[in-house]
């Protein structure tokens, strides 16, 4: 309760709050605000904002590029989410092993961890998404493979952390399986750091989706914002809007993601907690 | 006199007149033209690769025994004249005196041999197809090249242009790797300029081919190809002047209306009625429903056509009728029209069976997305709204160019799109994609969608070996009829590429091949 308070006194991170609400708003009466698919042509190709009704202009087929935005807010939220989780379940998974077994097995895995930080992420994923055809599902997995790595090291450092603590030897000492042992003592004392790395990789992955789509990697059947401003900047001499408006829609959903997880962390920080209230 | 009037008199005369001797002095000599070239090609020997920028290039380097009027009439090239024996299987051809490769060497009758009959013969497709056809090739004196057929071929005349039948020089490939001759990195030929330099990523710089046969050709000093990856940048190229040539696919097609209106600019559909790109929704006819006639036909009227060509190609297109485009000899538009009719389509495919299901959705179909850019993409995504009003779900696979060569290749695949050359004439550039015989797994461009029918293949045969041009025009008017009936392949659209140049330029586009023809006779002010 403290922490929902000091946030809602955590001016920027209110702000992100705010604009994240409304994106899910946005993505969530897109049917209702466009029931038509955002695919379909409705208007004269290139028409600018204002014309033929449409409100943000039309891209080179004539299509809405308002009802793209709307329809891609769906998109780039389901697929930021989902492969945060993917990221999370890798990260939590391997950091949790490695940092609460520790020895040969912490070893390994950290080894592993460290020979997917050593590679770009980016060049991982497109080379995972051209090599297994573009589709909502690869995206996902491929997003989630190249973002665990932070989540992994920074669970293993939160379990390593907390495995001496008193109340975890206790525990121990008093016959607890291992498995009650960490979900019920160390994970939820490990939860907070890891929800704002998670909520920032959030942000991430849209970006990342964002920068594939842009790249013609996406799964071509979902209209994404990546996807819009991919397919209009070779013609942003005749439509400037259709390539624009999408990425100001990634700006401030990836801002907003992003003012979001530095509230959290500020607020969900004891150190800064403290020295605020 | 005009152009055409021009070609006619030279066939009358059996085209013994030297050619352009008549129009020298008039015009301006030396100059250097910069042109696009995009993609840059992976090699400049035409013989061994006929990929478009390698034709547009090499097509410079390279000369063969004819050249094509935009009617299709064949005028000379390294070839003088001709004659072709009543029986129709002897050809001879005359060639030019004083013809030299660039390395100085003469150029005679037997490089011409050599050339169509051993190399062509094992690196170019479509070269083999009439090359195949010949019993015997003889050069009995350096100025007579004799080809004499195993049985008549009638199109034979029309594959003498330099993209079907580049003439190479023998004593640097005889007895060699041809494909890894170093000699390759050369490219000596004997068209009207010569490789002076080649910078990989940059440019390709030409300069005149000082013992051209042509007394007063090449005009121009150089050509220098410019590589330019980016589209804006080729269509800004074009506009401040840097580049005074664009062909094919260089500039976008929503871009070609505002180079239109440049001062400086002209801009042309003329010099691609050798090729008559035709493109199509091909259709593995092998797999239900596409095995089912109606379901295609079904396609055919659930695609406005019309709006295809105004949206993704911005006008520069026509709505194709049938299997042979409208610029090729022997077509025929008198075949059955598929008007653009979503109750007319859905009637169909209630015909077959094929009821929509609770969310609208009779079937899914794969649609597998040719990686050529940006009008490839927007049309699929043109396809799968258009199908959507008929429960034609059309899913988009994306893949890279080999993977789609590969699929379509082995027949591993639903539907695509796929443009395709006439070349002229049905037998070289039609029959290819319907007749049972080249059902070749693994070749693209051969009849990859397994359509096979005994009439069809009856009439392709007997057309192509036809002498007489009113009994070839009665069967494939008939093997057309048959074809449109039957939707092999979902005909779409004749591609109206342009061809843009500054108006500095004169005489660049005279012929059947446009930006491929050698270009000795263009010149700049």
């Amino acid at each position: 309760m403290d922490a929902l308070k000091a946030f809602l006194r955590h001016p920027s991170g209110m702000a992100g709050l705010v604009l994240i609400l409304a994106v899910l708003a946005l993505a969530a009466s897109a049917p209702v605000l466009y029931p038509e698919s955002p695919w379909e042509m409705v208007a004269t190709p290139f028409a600018p904002p204002g014309e033929d009704g449409m409100r943000l202009g039309a891209d080179t087929l004539g299509r809405d590029v308002a009802a793209g935005i709307a329809h891609g807010a769906r998109v780039s939220l389901l697929i930021g989410v989902a492969s945060a989780l993917a990221a999370l379940v890798i990260g939590v998974t391997v950091g949790a092993l490695a940092g609460y077994a520790g020895g040969g097995l912490d070893a390994a895995l950290m080894r592993m961890t460290e020979l997917f930080q050593t590679i770009p992420a980016f060049v991982l994923a497109i080379l995972l998404v051209a090599t297994f055809t573009p589709s909502l599902a690869t995206i996902v997995a491929t997003i989630g493979a190249v973002s665990w790595p932070p989540l992994a090291r920074l669970t293993r450092a939160e379990f390593l952390r907390l495995r001496r603590r008193e109340f975890v030897e206790a525990a121990i000492c008093q016959g607890e399986r291992t498995a009650r042992v960490v979900f019920g003592h160390v994970l939820p004392n490990a939860v907070s750091p890891i929800l704002v790395t998670a909520s920032l990789t959030v942000a991430s992955a849209i970006l990342i989706e964002s920068a594939l789509s842009f790249l013609g990697l996406g799964d071509p059947n979902m209209m994404s914002w990546g996807f819009m401003v991919g397919s209009a900047r070779s013609s942003i001499r005749q439509a400037w809007w259709a390539s624009v408006f999408p990425g100001l829609a990634i700006l401030v959903t990836v801002l907003a993601i992003n003012l979001f997880g530095e509230g959290l962390s500020d607020v969900l920080n004891p150190r800064i907690a403290r020295r605020r209230g | 006199m005009d152009r055409r009037q021009f070609t006619g008199g030279l066939l009358a005369g059996a085209a013994s007149l030297p050619l352009g001797a008549g129009r020298a002095g008039a015009q301006g000599r030396g100059g250097t033209l910069n042109v696009i070239i995009q993609p840059e090609p992976p090699i400049l020997v035409t013989a061994l690769n006929q990929q478009q920028p390698t034709l547009t290039l090499g097509g410079k380097i390279y000369e063969s025994l004819l050249k094509y009027a935009p009617d299709l009439k064949p005028m000379p090239g390294m070839a003088r004249s001709w004659e072709i024996s009543p029986d129709g299987l002897t050809y001879t051809f005359r060639l030019f005196p004083g013809i030299t490769f660039h390395d100085g060497t003469p150029m005679t009758a037997q490089d011409v041999v050599f050339s169509c009959m051993t190399l062509l013969m094992e690196t170019h497709p479509r070269a083999r197809n009439t090359f195949r056809r010949v019993a015997r090739a003889e050069a009995p004196d350096p100025l007579t090249v004799i080809f004499t057929l195993k049985e008549p071929f009638a199109p034979f005349l029309g594959s003498f242009d330099c993209t079907t039948a580049p003439i190479v020089p023998k004593h640097v490939y005889e007895g060699t790797d041809f494909r890894k001759n170093p000699m390759n990195d050369k490219a000596i030929g004997s068209g009207p300029f010569k490789l002076k330099e080649w910078v990989r990523g940059s440019h390709v710089h030409l300069v005149r081919h000082e013992g051209y046969y042509r007394k007063d050709e090449p005009h121009l000093d150089e050509i220098i190809y410019r590589v330019i990856p980016d589209a804006a940048s080729r269509t800004l190229a074009l506009e401040n002047g840097t580049v005074q040539l664009a062909q094919w696919s260089d500039v976008e097609f929503y871009d070609v209306a505002r180079l239109k209106a440049r001062p400086n600019l002209a801009v042309t559909n003329a010099g691609y009625e050798y090729f008559a790109p035709l493109q199509w929704l091909e259709m593995n006819n092998r797999v239900a429903p596409l095995n089912d006639r109606r379901f295609r036909q079904a396609v055919m009227h659930a695609l406005d056509r019309e709006a295809l060509a105004k949206r993704v190609y911005f006008g520069q297109a026509r709505v194709a009728t049938g299997p042979v485009a409208s610029k090729t000899k022997f077509y025929d538009p008198n075949v059955r029209k598929y008007e653009y009719s979503l109750d007319k389509a859905k009637a169909l495919l209630d015909e077959m069976g094929l009821k929509p299901g609770a969310n609208g959705k009779r079937v899914e179909i794969k649609f597998l997305v040719p990686p050529y850019g940006e009008s490839y993409q927007r049309s699929a995504e043109f396809y799968r709204q258009s199908f959507a009003r008929v429960g034609i779900d059309l899913v988009l696979e994306a893949t890279d160019m080999a993977g789609w060569a590969s699929r379509i290749g082995n027949w591993d695949y639903q539907m695509t799109t796929n443009l395709l050359y006439q070349l002229g004439d049905p037998a070289l550039g039609v029959s290819r994609t319907y007749v049972t015989s080249n059902i070749v797994k693994g070749i693209l461009f051969s009849n990859t969608q397994g359509y096979s029918n005994p009439e069809v293949d009856r009439l392709f045969d007997e057309a192509a070996s036809a002498l007489d041009e009113k009994k070839r025009q009665e069967l494939y008017t008939r093997v057309q009829q048959i074809l449109v009936e039957d939707v092999p392949v979902a005909w779409t659209l004749e591609i109206e590429y342009p061809i843009i140049y500054d108006r500095s330029l004169k005489d660049v586009v005279t012929t059947a091949i446009g930006s491929h023809e050698t270009f000795g006779a263009v010149t700049k002010s």
